[in-house]
């Protein structure tokens, strides 16, 4: 391990509320440290730069997975290995488990959150383009009260977000409408397992006959942040799912996406492979 | 008399240690008022070093500190002592690689350790640097003696220049392999007690003793009996802990011995992949002439390694990847011209296969050119040229062996079901268009053992050494380092002997209770120090029968009876057996003519792909590897040598990339160099053929780096025939071939750039 411990601490609160105490306290001095998937191997590698934390692994108020009739309430600190087991998130939200399922390794996903991975805000995250297409909602909390947010457009540049240093994220609420659509989601990491993606999306569309009535569309690994491709989306709305709308919604994907060459993959490459995802879902609603 | 052992899977000496947890490694050991070390290295690639500081917030005292100076203060040499004396432990005044270590840090406290490691800077004058073969050939900068070369050979065979005139067809290709990245499970370490009185003993993970004990001889100026070198129990090293565990020996024993306390330095994943050694780049050029019957006429192949910034062993890696350039082939004019060139990158280093990978890779893709230029099948341009008995290899060596090359293709394209698929896949192909399947194969050898005369430099020495209770020990420096050599000695020695597997065991190596018996390196454990184990222990027997304590035939009660007797009366019962080379080997280093390896294994590996157009991802589906290894000794043991390292090889055909940037490998970590995981991995399917080499222990050959070399051509001939339209030349010609650079190949119809 590269870093010196003694500089660290970790404070594990007896409560939700003692843990947003301390945030509004002394704001800033203190983090959120949910799995910690993410916080360990900067550690490890001696590149956690903050140093004070509050854990909220063992906060009952954060975990658990309720469904209403309108809405699935995830806790922020439902783990991977969870999201993947729930019955009504496997009907009617399969791309959030097949996104949790491609997550690290398994120990991974026993101890990563679905809240810890929006906070984190990578733009690389598995599950997070998932989220975009549901159009989930976010909980916020702080000791002054809560708050719902749109998911999309909580992140607002290269991991960072609308939170305040104050707030935690109770939970993610997701609108039970996806009854009707195609769903589809595919990760390109290239190893099958253990990957971080170049590039991957997730997809949904509402059919009219061979019209597309609705469509969404999400991708992470290519932008500073995961992001949604309105204007592709718009090209598509109500045109008929034949060829030339592929073409058409093909040419203003690439026109929309502008990803980066990194340590992990290039520009290039990400720009047609988000391109040939896109052609890949549509050719499949096209043959069902 | 128990059943013989040797071509049976018993169950691994050391395996039960393994898996129980009970082995002991490097990083368990312990000792009183041990300290831990670290190293701070360079982080440029080249310059001069003007100064180092100490910030603030350290209690610096508490520390032990070394630099190049403390080596000037000792008897000893600031030199890795290996083929060169260039590498230095320290740098004192040129820096030439990013990551070269300059100053050393021990403290009782490891965290604290590491916060005093990022409080040293050092000043540094930086000077340009060299990372490509090109700039290393041109002499962008001139970085290493009078021209960037480490090392050059030129064979020649026959009269290429005359060759061209009468070719029906030339063919031209230029191919080239990336740096890879050894990944064994156990990162590097090593534990040092050094002082004046004592000398010098370290334990640690490595694959040669004699290595570490040579080094440390020079370092320390002191007689070998004063240096004592223990392997610790090893986690993989495929040539990562070949000659690199030297550095890290010295570099723990310095600290130590300035310290008065025992030292332990161990390599974090990340200080393993960026600072050690990897496998050579290459960039090889290959000029074919041939006739329009497939008839191989001439070929000249310039072959290129990058040795990074010093020596180290780069002139050994050269030679093998010089030798096996022009494959199993009968070619009647060969000119092979080779250069190991120096850069700013970190000392490239052994890794399984040791230069053969590389040059075989481009003869394997090169031939596919040539069989598409004349307008023969791969298979059959190569059944046409394939070495036979009685014919001569590129160095002038004459085949002995009754080896038949198509035959062993036979077999394999009937493994694999070769035809039919070609056929069932071209029809896949026509009927769809997101996914293309191929089928590949490639033909090649490799040498066994140390090249041409370097066995004989060696002179191994082995002993065994029986116990009153009958038992009989092996004494060897050779290192169980995964591959299954303690199991593999005990076989052969329980065989020799007529007693029990069981009665056999294999000292721990350690340089003050075992022979040299060479490094543990070049496919040669087996084959040439197996074979030593075998003479040591019927020379044992001898000894026995001839004291007339036994007779010809015994029990295991009356071989243990006569150990007694014997060690009664006339003290401790060893035998040693010292390497002798076959008769009628001939090797002139001078023009790189004669027999360069004793024997060699042949196989033909047949790789089948499906190339994903949406992701220009590669999955293979299927591997048959086939080969030729003389008598496999323990079958289990031997096909996972095979399994292992066409794992590692298809990680070296299409994942596993050194992303460098300023000559540092800026992916070192598993998150970021893709190495393949068992989801990524095929069925590999591996059959041998077993014809006996008669100076093999029980007519065994080599077997540890020969997976190395083929799957790499064979998969990139399968994704050209699952790629490929007729009439369109598409180039594949370098590895690892990433996803992105078969999409720039497939989309703009060039890929190396």
């Amino acid at each position: 391990m590269r870093a010196f411990l003694p500089d660290y601490e970790l404070k594990i609160p007896a409560n939700v509320g003692e843990a947003l105490r301390l945030l509004n306290d002394e704001p800033g001095i203190w983090r959120p440290f949910a799995g910690g998937t993410d916080l360990m191997v900067l550690l490890e590698a001696g590149k956690l730069a903050h140093k004070r934390f509050v854990s909220l692994w063992s906060l009952p108020e954060l975990r658990g997975i309720e469904a209403s009739d309108s809405h699935v309430t995830i806790g922020a600190m439902t783990t991977y290995s969870q999201i993947q087991r729930h019955d009504v998130l496997r009907a009617e939200f399969p791309l959030l488990g097949e996104a949790a399922n491609l997550t690290g390794a398994i120990a991974i996903q026993n101890r990563g959150t679905i809240g810890g991975n929006i906070a984190n805000a990578s733009p690389a995250a598995d599950s997070l383009p998932a989220l975009m297409v549901y159009e989930a909602e976010l909980e916020l909390i702080s000791a002054g009260g809560s708050r719902v947010v749109p998911y999309v457009g909580f992140h607002t540049g290269y991991k960072t977000t609308l939170m305040r240093e104050d707030e935690l994220i109770r939970a993610i609420r997701l609108p039970r409408l996806t009854a009707g659509w195609r769903q589809h989601s595919r990760k390109v990491g290239t190893r099958k397992a253990q990957a971080i993606s170049k590039v991957c999306i997730a997809a949904m569309a509402k059919l009219d006959g061979v019209t597309i009535n609705d469509i969404r569309l999400a991708y992470g690994s290519v932008a500073p942040t995961p992001v949604r491709a309105w204007k592709t989306e718009v090209a598509l709305k109500g045109r008929k799912l034949d060829s030339a709308t592929i073409q058409t919604a093909r040419a203003e994907l690439l026109n929309e996406l502008k990803p980066i060459d990194d340590i992990r993959s290039t520009a290039d490459y990400r720009s047609r492979v988000a391109a040939n995802l896109l052609v890949e879902f549509l050719n499949r609603l096209n043959q069902l | 008399m128990p059943e013989t052992h040797v071509g049976q899977s018993v169950f691994r000496k050391e395996g039960f240690d393994k898996v129980t947890g009970r082995a002991r490694y490097v990083d368990d050991l312990t000792f009183p008022d041990m300290l831990h070390g670290v190293t701070v290295r360079s982080p440029i690639a080249r310059g001069r070093l003007r100064g180092v500081q100490f910030g603030d917030g350290i209690p610096w005292h508490e520390f032990t500190i070394v630099t190049a100076q403390d080596i000037q203060d000792i008897p000893g040499a600031n030199c890795v002592a290996l083929i060169l004396e260039d590498q230095p432990y320290l740098a004192s005044d040129t820096i030439n690689h990013p990551e070269e270590p300059i100053l050393l840090l021990a403290h009782r406290d490891k965290y604290l350790l590491e916060k005093a490691r990022r409080a040293v800077s050092f000043d540094i004058e930086p000077l340009p640097a060299i990372f490509t073969i090109e700039d290393s050939l041109n002499r962008k900068e001139l970085i290493w003696g009078e021209d960037n070369s480490f090392k050059s050979f030129l064979i020649e065979k026959g009269d290429v220049d005359a060759a061209w005139a009468q070719a029906d067809f030339i063919v031209e290709g230029e191919y080239e392999t990336g740096a890879q990245e050894q990944l064994y499970i156990e990162p590097n370490g090593m534990i040092a007690i050094a002082n004046p009185a004592e000398g010098v003993t370290v334990w640690g993970s490595m694959q040669c003793p004699y290595y570490v004990h040579k080094a440390l001889i020079k370092l320390f100026g002191l007689p070998p009996e004063k240096i004592r070198v223990v392997q610790a129990v090893t986690g993989g090293g495929f040539g990562g802990k070949e000659e690199y565990p030297s550095m890290i020996a010295g570099h723990a024993a310095l600290l130590a011995w300035k310290a008065g306390k025992p030292v332990k330095l161990i390599y974090d994943r990340a200080e393993d992949m960026v600072a050690t050694t990897k496998r050579h780049p290459s960039k090889t050029r290959i000029r074919t002439a041939v006739g329009k019957d497939g008839k191989l006429l001439a070929t000249e192949i310039d072959f290129v390694i990058d040795g990074g910034a010093y020596a180290t062993l780069s002139s050994v890696v050269l030679s093998r990847g010089t030798i096996h350039a022009a494959g199993p082939y009968n070619w009647p004019n060969v000119r092979v011209r080779s250069r190991a060139v120096a850069t700013n990158h970190p000392p490239h280093g052994a890794f399984r296969g040791f230069g053969a990978p590389q040059s075989i890779f481009a003869m394997e893709r090169h031939l596919n050119q040539v069989a598409q230029t004349v307008g023969l099948s791969p298979e059959e341009l190569r059944r046409r040229n394939f070495l036979k008995p009685g014919e001569t290899t590129s160095t002038g060596q004459v085949i002995h062996e009754k080896i038949d090359l198509s035959f062993l293709l036979d077999r394999a394209f009937s493994l694999s079901d070769y035809h039919a698929k070609k056929i069932r896949f071209a029809e896949f192909n026509a009927a769809n268009s997101t996914e293309k399947k191929g089928i590949g194969f490639a033909t090649f050898m490799h040498g066994a053992g140390f090249t041409g005369s370097g066995e004989v430099y060696l002179s191994s020495v082995v002993g065994v050494e029986a116990t009153p209770e009958g038992r009989v020990r092996v004494l060897t420096s050779n290192t169980e380092i995964g591959q299954g050599s303690f199991t593999i000695f005990s076989q052969i020695a329980a065989d020799a002997l007529g007693i029990d597997f069981d009665q056999i065991e294999i000292a721990q190596p350690d340089t003050a209770n075992v022979p040299n018996s060479g490094p543990t390196v070049a496919s040669r454990t087996t084959m040439i120090v197996g074979k030593l184990v075998e003479s040591a222990a019927l020379g044992l027997r001898q000894t026995l029968i001839a004291s007339g304590l036994l007779g010809e035939r015994y029990s295991a009660d009356e071989f243990a009876e006569a150990c007694r007797q014997h060690i009664a009366a006339h003290g401790e019962l060893k035998s040693f057996s010292k390497y002798e080379p076959p008769p009628g080997v001939h090797w002139d280093d001078e023009k790189y003519q004669g027999e360069a390896y004793g024997t060699y294994a042949w196989a033909v590996y047949v790789a089948e792909v499906t190339v994903d157009l949406t992701t220009y991802e590669t999955r293979v589906d299927d591997f048959i590897a086939l080969q030729e290894v003389g008598k496999v000794i323990n079958p289990v043991l031997a096909a996972g040598q095979i399994e292992g390292g066409v794992a590692q090889a298809i990680g070296y055909a299409l994942y596993e990339n050194v992303v460098w940037r300023d000559g540092r490998m800026v992916n070192n970590q598993m998150t970021n160099y893709i190495m393949p995981t068992s989801a990524d991995v095929p069925p590999i399917r591996v059959y041998f053929e077993e014809l006996p080499y008669a100076f093999g222990p029980s007519g065994a050959k080599g077997i540890g780096e020969l997976p190395m070399d083929g799957p790499a051509p064979a998969i990139l001939n399968a994704i050209e025939d699952a790629i490929g339209q007729p009439g369109i030349q598409t180039f594949l010609g370098q590895i690892p071939l990433m996803p992105e650079t078969l999409m720039k190949v497939m989309t703009t119809g060039g890929g190396n750039d």
